[in-house]
């Protein structure tokens, strides 16, 4: 397994594409990455999968800081990516900035680019 | 060289005298609200952290142990900074220097006490009272005493047959002990009890070994350094090894009286749970309120909320008062008992006794409301009963089938799952998340869980479909015990605020509100953006309150209902284009096939409703999926919606041998008038021809079945979770009054339902006299709905699938940007 970690910032588009309250859906190879603005124009990234059920998060209701997933109503912590309690688990987040009024990401191309073969082979 | 410390602000302090469930749960109360406002003090003189003074019936009987039952350990007041005195008794409260003074001498400076000092045994004044071997039933230190005591063959004397004294009766006989029980008078449990109930009750305690003695007065106690014997009045001398007394506890207002606190019976407190010293509040069993002492726990936590929500300095809450159902907890012995037990002036009694099964119930009734109600023996719906009492329905159309239970008003979802107690612990109880009773016991128990919500969140039984509730509120009774009490006196909309769905929908009006922030305002919203829950409801009641101004929030909107189509387990969407009445054509078909090729989805299926649902949509195609759609002429079937479903109909007179009225006509012209309305939930209509009823309208939140004199109309029926068949509402002669009443029922649901509320559970709440007294006996009124229902639709009735085909929300449907 390749093991130099790489990471880049993407450019995703504007602050205002987003709704206040709502999020866009952006993939990197295939995996979708859900970007939430908040009421108060804070920023945040994180896998578009429900650590429940892989409901897709994007598509949920946004409250301060959290939002909570469509399917089956587990409430997510959009800094952290974890389920708020007693509901255990947590959704990779990823970091973000606003530059100029344009929403940035950072993504670790590693995790994502590169299959694990030699696990697979061995 | 000089140091320079930063001193933080010093803290209001707050004293906390009493270190039991009232007092405690107030502060887990205020700690929710503001972590941070006081530098807390606990004073409490039994030497243990904080326990569940209920469970000491199961501690007794050997059904728990004392770690199970102890609420808060000591790492929890280290957690949250609090300073705990164990062991330690508050003598009195100096008000003049602001300092609590205990019993060791201490002297500690307040800005603010809180007395939850509880309530003590009540020890007749009879010689002999103070030997050692007799005890109250109140405290760890009196278990110990009474299992110290047990032994095999011994004697035991309980003094008082209420509740807490067959509890300690039942706890006792579980060691082998000989048990009597003396009561002053004729009637076990005569405070929650009438005659018959009582005599079933005694006779079940028999049944398990316990003596009963009624009109037995105690004269003295007799012993030399430890008690022997139980002399009653009429001189018969009963031996003991001992004795427990349970002739009542009253509210412990030492403390209170050593601070020259005004007191009656309790400490007397205002609605705010404040004392005659604004600097003291009081919880719990210690006060008097409106004249009322409480010895329950389901106030108690009432009044917790509304006095952190003073003492956090926010100032908004009030506490009314509380209503009160009692349940024995013996194992194996149902009892259960709310309000009125005597049938007085103007009451009305309904009475079921079957004493070979040994059960027992009575409801009293006072102008078709339930003003009280005694059950023996199968108490399964003691928290219907009470939610019907608290709620003050019209039970008018229940009354036939009232005693029989809520399992026989067309609730026939968990009927034949009576005695949740009874049940195994493999027994699933959410057949929705899989949850068995075992886990949600256990739960229960681990984590110290009182309310409903609590469960919820922790097991996820009764957190979806909602139909388990009733099982899950007997669950939550049967293994917290004693006299744990159901159902709290009113329900908020949410953890975001303390208002209730009727207060936010009174305030739109009264305040003229016209968005949801301004509702934040007004309510004192605790969270900045509401939640999940809440903001949809808002978002409906501002919609239902002004259907020609409100901007609609599509960020409050469920997915569903902001993407116009219905999300599946996967992601995808399915969609459900509108066939009036059911009637479709050769062109509307092949319409539908074209785009179910075109856009290769993967599953076409025909609904229940007579529609055709096209599953497996990604969300990016929808606009092309419905401008196609609307092509041929289609609209939003409105699948996903809290809004008109389906109007289902048969073929009726046109073509069927037995029709006897136009039923697929009427049903394309009602579909027609009531498409596009938002709701507080799903709403489907169906039409029959005849009383054959093929279109099942009597399961339909709004049912028309033709008759060749007419039309009978009927409302409330559901075929879902729980199935529950239409009440009839009335029979019309013409198709026009048809539209008219439909209509009206329809706008009253819709500005009078909570959020969420089907059809049929909000006319079990508001009772059916009700919807018939604004329907039938006002037609005026009636007609007055019927036209603000026609102004809402006409803003309501644009297709929001071609707007969305012609670019609206362009953003919700964009293809993800992806990322290289």
């Amino acid at each position: 397994m390749n093991s130099t970690l790489k990471s880049a910032w993407y450019t995703i588009g504007q602050l205002t594409d987003i709704p206040r309250l709502g999020a866009k859906v952006v993939t990197f190879h295939g995996q979708p990455i859900a970007v939430f603005r908040t009421q108060t124009d804070d920023v945040f990234a994180l896998n578009d999968l429900c650590p429940h059920k892989g409901g897709p998060l994007s598509q949920g209701i946004v409250h301060d800081h959290k939002v909570t997933c469509p399917l089956h109503g587990w409430v997510i912590e959009l800094d952290s990516g974890s389920a708020t309690a007693p509901d255990e688990g947590c959704s990779h987040t990823y970091p973000v900035r606003v530059t100029a009024g344009k929403i940035e990401i950072e993504i670790q191309n590693m995790a994502v680019i590169e299959p694990n073969t030699e696990t697979l082979s061995t | 060289m000089t140091q320079t410390h930063s001193i933080p602000p010093e803290k209001p302090r707050l004293i906390l005298i009493g270190n039991g469930m009232a007092g405690i749960r107030t502060l887990e109360e205020l700690l929710k609200l503001t972590p941070e406002l006081y530098d807390i003090t606990v004073f409490g003189d039994e030497p243990y952290a904080n326990y569940n003074r209920i469970m000491l019936s199961p501690v007794l009987a050997g059904e728990q142990t004392i770690p199970d039952i102890m609420l808060n350990d000591d790492d929890w007041y280290d957690r949250h900074g609090i300073t705990l005195h164990k062991g330690v008794r508050v003598e009195r409260i100096d008000r003049l220097t602001r300092q609590v003074i205990t019993a060791d001498g201490g002297s500690f400076a307040y800005d603010r006490v809180l007395i939850a000092t509880g309530s003590r045994a009540f020890i007749p004044p009879l010689p002999g009272a103070d030997l050692p071997g007799v005890v109250g039933f109140r405290s760890i230190a009196d278990i110990d005493t009474m299992l110290k005591n047990c032994r095999e063959d011994g004697h035991a004397i309980v003094i008082g047959g209420g509740l807490l004294g067959l509890e300690a009766a039942a706890g006792l006989i579980a060691h082998g002990m000989n048990v009597t029980v003396l009561h002053r008078n004729s009637n076990l449990m005569d405070r929650q009890l009438d005659p018959a109930a009582g005599r079933l009750l005694e006779k079940s305690l028999e049944e398990r070994g316990i003596t009963i003695r009624l009109n037995a007065n105690t004269q003295n106690l007799s012993g030399v350094d430890y008690v022997t014997g139980v002399t009653l009045t009429t001189g018969e001398i009963l031996p003991a090894d001992l004795v427990v007394m349970a002739a009542g506890i009253r509210p412990n207002i030492d403390v209170a009286l050593n601070s020259r606190l005004y007191c009656e019976q309790g400490i007397v407190v205002d609605d705010t749970l404040q004392t005659y010293d604004p600097k003291i509040y009081a919880v719990g069993e210690c006060v008097q309120h409106r004249k009322q002492c409480y010895g329950l726990v389901a106030p108690l936590f009432e009044q917790a909320k509304v006095c952190a929500n003073h003492l956090a300095q926010f100032g908004i809450a009030k506490y009314g008062g509380s209503m009160t159902s009692t349940k024995l907890k013996v194992t194996g012995v149902d009892v259960f008992s709310a309000g009125e037990i005597h049938a007085g002036e103007g009451h009305e009694e309904i009475v079921l006794a079957d004493a070979a099964r040994g059960v027992y119930k009575k409801v009293i009734l006072r102008d078709n409301t339930i003003e009280g109600a005694v059950m023996v023996g199968d108490t399964m719906d003691g928290a219907w009963y009470f939610q019907l009492m608290r709620d003050k329905t019209d039970v008018t159309a229940l009354r036939e089938h009232l005693l029989f239970g809520q399992a026989h008003v067309g609730d026939a979802g968990h009927g034949a799952k009576a005695r949740v107690a009874s049940l195994p612990d493999s027994a699933e109880i959410c057949g929705c998340n899989g949850v068995c009773k075992g886990d949600i016991v256990k739960a229960i128990n681990e984590h110290k869980l009182f309310t409903l919500d609590e469960v919820r969140a922790h097991t996820k039984a009764s957190a979806s479909c909602g139909s388990c509730t009733g099982l899950v509120e007997d669950l939550l009774a049967s293994t917290l015990g004693g006299d744990y009490s159901v159902a709290p006196s009113v329900k908020s909309m949410c953890a975001c605020t303390d208002a209730t769905h009727d207060d936010v929908r009174a305030g739109i009006y009264r305040h003229g509100l016209q968005d949801i922030r301004a509702i934040f305002g007004q309510f004192n919203w605790k969270t900045a953006d509401g939640c999940a829950k809440c903001r949809p409801a808002l978002n409906y009641y501002l919609l239902c309150a002004w259907p020609e101004t409100y901007q609609d929030d599509p960020q409050s909107r469920f997915i569903n209902e902001r993407a116009h189509a219905n999300i599946q387990k996967d992601g995808t969407y399915s969609v459900i284009p509108r066939i009036w009445g059911g009637v479709t054509s050769p062109s509307e078909l092949r319409a539908i096939a074209d785009v179910a090729e075109r856009y290769k989805i993967p599953t076409v299926k025909i609904t229940g409703g007579q529609r055709i649902d096209l599953l497996g949509v990604k969300k990016e195609q929808l606009p092309e999926v419905w401008r196609d759609l609307s092509a041929a002429g289609f609209v939003s079937g409105h699948g996903y919606a809290k809004a008109l479903r389906t109007v289902k109909t048969c073929v009726g007179k046109e073509w069927c041998r037995f029709g006897t009225q136009d039923s697929t006509s009427l049903g394309i012209r009602l579909e027609q008038r009531t498409w596009g309305s938002w709701m507080p939930h799903k709403f489907k209509i169906a039409v029959s021809g005849c009383p054959r009823n093929c279109a099942e309208a009597t399961v339909k939140d709004l049912g028309v079945v033709c008759v060749d004199s007419g039309y009978e109309l009927s409302v409330g029926g559901n075929a879902g979770i729980k199935v529950r068949v239409t009440d009839f509402l009335c029979k019309v002669a013409t198709e026009d009054e048809v539209v008219e009443y439909t209509t009206a029922f329809i706008q009253l649901y819709r500005e009078e339902a909570h959020y969420l509320d089907r059809t049929a559970p909000w006319i079990e709440r508001v009772g059916l006299p009700y919807v018939q007294r604004r329907l039938i006996e006002d037609p005026v009124g009636r007609t007055e709905l019927a036209a603000r229902f026609r102004l809402s639709q006409q803003f309501s009735q644009t297709d929001p699938w071609a707007e969305r085909a012609a670019g609206k929300e362009s953003h919700e449907f964009a293809i993800p940007l992806e990322l290289v």
